[in-house]
């Protein structure tokens, strides 16, 4: 089958998107072995949205936290079309936290349209959890690694992304807005979605550019949904690779590292340079 | 500035069409409407309360220059890095033209200004966003200047304050600019662990991005009477219940009220607060 290299970022929006794409339920026991679920934040509640645990990965513990996205309707309203509350991303933390404590690495896998706009999300500090959790993961004494499995979407995306590597499957999108909120600030005018998707630069591919992610994942060819077996496999790699790499660094060189990652990221010119 | 949002109403007077005696009466900008309770109020009376609407309280934007008048002592401010400009790092449509448009008409280069200063004789790193350029968006610009500036109140064991205005991550810098949120978080976090005071105050409006990234990381979080202060926008959560919101969702009282800020200082308390807390902790750092 053809591969997918010319696909507009719209079009790829349609296959991440799509009923069929694999998520983190499909993956979890295709990359990990007995995953055990950990639920809730301590403070307030257990956010279905964000799902979390303790797993084995090549005969090593590691703590797994991902968004949740549904396959329909029933399950989506479950984990609220993996858009997570505050307590979501608390949870995420303490696990975070609790992976720090017992040194064993964090695999954040993102797949979340946002985190999610609500009266209740203002009440509770949506602001105050997405940026409590950049803080922790900056400092976070242990290797972090994030794979963007669908839709990264904006801050929500973030919060679990503050990593020492980041992997972007093929046909997966990590944006600042969604394509529709571009077009309703640029155009006033919702419905030119496609338009706004393709200059706003989201691809893997562009950010593999832009020196924000630092591999892109093959999926099977067509897409993720053709193989999830492969696909999965080649997210495995990306991990073990990553590993190898991080588990061999003393701790404030990782940290420092990290720092740099996204200490670099920005264009900008000082008036002297002109 | 006071063009853009209080409206005179010179219009409503008719007093463009009017001979010129009129004008005498009425001057231009010689009465001003509050946005929020719609009042009228004098422009003396609202120059000599520092803005703040005599009627409702309601304190209104400032730029970055009334804003350091009002709060660093005379003389004692040092600009950091006042050469920064945008780039445009994912040539999005119409962006270079939209920020040299904004240089000319409001003469700022971006929509922060950082530097050095003295309050009542006690140093910090001061940063004030200002929103009159781009709704004080962040990009890499502002992301760089609170970076650099937190890193430098690091070297020098320095406390920092931030006045916070803005409407979010700046989307034309796309992803650029979402990942400035981990940037200065990070640099955040670095001043922290060394043990150094950080104090935000919150401005009308603070939303997005930067509520979720360093607004929300002070170790103490003052904010302005009636500010706009929350993550997604009225418009956006308003659109997914489909309902009105109450006035006060998402105001300084608001998140007062549900444990998210310190304190809520008026306008005109907030020098004396902000050079009290600095005193406050040296004190705490010689002691013991």
């Amino acid at each position: 089958m053809a591969g997918l290299g010319s696909l507009t970022a719209w079009e790829r929006m349609g296959l991440v998107k799509a009923k069929g794409r694999p998520n983190i339920e499909d993956y979890i026991g295709l990359i990990f072995t007995d995953f055990m679920e950990l639920h809730g934040d301590r403070y307030y509640g257990d956010d279905a949205a964000i799902k979390g645990g303790i797993a084995w990965f090549y005969g090593q513990p590691v703590t797994v936290i991902s968004q949740v996205k549904g396959k329909n309707l029933e399950e989506n309203k479950k984990s609220n079309f993996a858009m997570p509350h505050p307590e979501g991303y608390r949870k995420a933390l303490r696990l975070a936290k609790q992976a720090e404590k017992f040194h064993r690495p964090v695999i954040t896998l993102i797949d979340t349209p946002g985190a999610f706009c609500g009266i209740q999300a203002e009440e509770r500090g949506q602001g105050e959890a997405i940026a409590r959790n950049l803080y922790e993961f900056m400092r976070l004494k242990t290797p972090v690694v994030s794979v963007v499995l669908g839709e990264g979407g904006s801050g929500g995306a973030l919060a679990l992304a503050v990593c020492d590597r980041l992997g972007v499957l093929e046909n997966a999108v990590y944006s600042v807005i969604s394509p529709r909120g571009c077009a309703n600030i640029l155009w006033k005018d919702p419905s030119r979605e496609q338009e706004a998707a393709n200059l706003m630069k989201i691809t893997a591919q562009d950010l593999l550019q832009l020196e924000i992610c630092e591999e892109v994942i093959e999926e099977a060819p067509g897409g993720a949904h053709n193989n999830m077996e492969l696909t999965a496999e080649n997210i495995e790699k990306f991990i073990k690779n990553s590993f190898a790499t991080l588990c061999n660094l003393p701790i404030d060189i990782m940290l420092a590292t990290r720092y740099d990652k996204f200490r670099k990221i920005g264009d900008f010119i000082e008036s002297d340079q002109q | 500035m006071l063009d853009d949002l209080f409206k005179t109403v010179k219009a409503r007077l008719g007093t463009e069409n009017r001979e010129p005696q009129s004008r005498v009466q009425i001057p231009s900008g010689f009465m001003l409407k509050c946005p929020r309770c719609q009042k009228v109020i004098f422009q003396d009376d609202f120059e000599g309360t520092e803005k703040v609407c005599p009627h409702c309280g309601y304190h209104a934007r400032l730029t970055c220059e009334e804003r350091l008048e009002l709060i660093v002592d005379a003389g004692s401010f040092n600009e950091m890095d006042g050469e920064m400009e945008s780039l445009d790092p994912i040539s999005f449509p119409g962006y270079p033209e939209k920020i040299d448009a904004l240089k000319k008409k409001t003469g700022l280069r971006e929509a922060i200004v950082t530097g050095t200063c003295t309050l009542h004789g006690e140093s910090c790193i001061i940063g004030v966003m200002d929103s009159r350029f781009m709704m004080a968006s962040m990009g890499s610009v502002v992301g760089e200047k609170i970076t650099r500036a937190f890193e430098r109140a690091t070297e020098q064991s320095l406390p920092v304050i931030l006045f916070t205005a803005s409407g979010g991550a700046r989307m034309q810098e796309g992803i650029v600019s979402l990942m400035q949120m981990a940037k200065t978080s990070g640099a955040v976090a670095r001043h922290s662990d060394a043990g150094n005071l950080y104090i935000t105050v919150l401005t009308d409006p603070t939303t997005g991005g930067v509520t979720a990234s360093f607004a929300m990381l002070g170790d103490i979080i003052l904010a302005e009477p009636k500010a706009l202060i929350g993550f997604a926008g009225r418009r956006v959560i308003e659109d997914t219940i489909r309902q009105r919101l109450p006035d006060e969702f998402q105001s300084a009282e608001f998140l007062l009220e549900h444990g998210f800020v310190d304190s809520i200082v008026e306008r005109k308390n907030l020098k004396p607060v902000l050079s009290n807390l600095l005193k406050l902790h040296k004190v705490s750092e010689r002691g013991m």
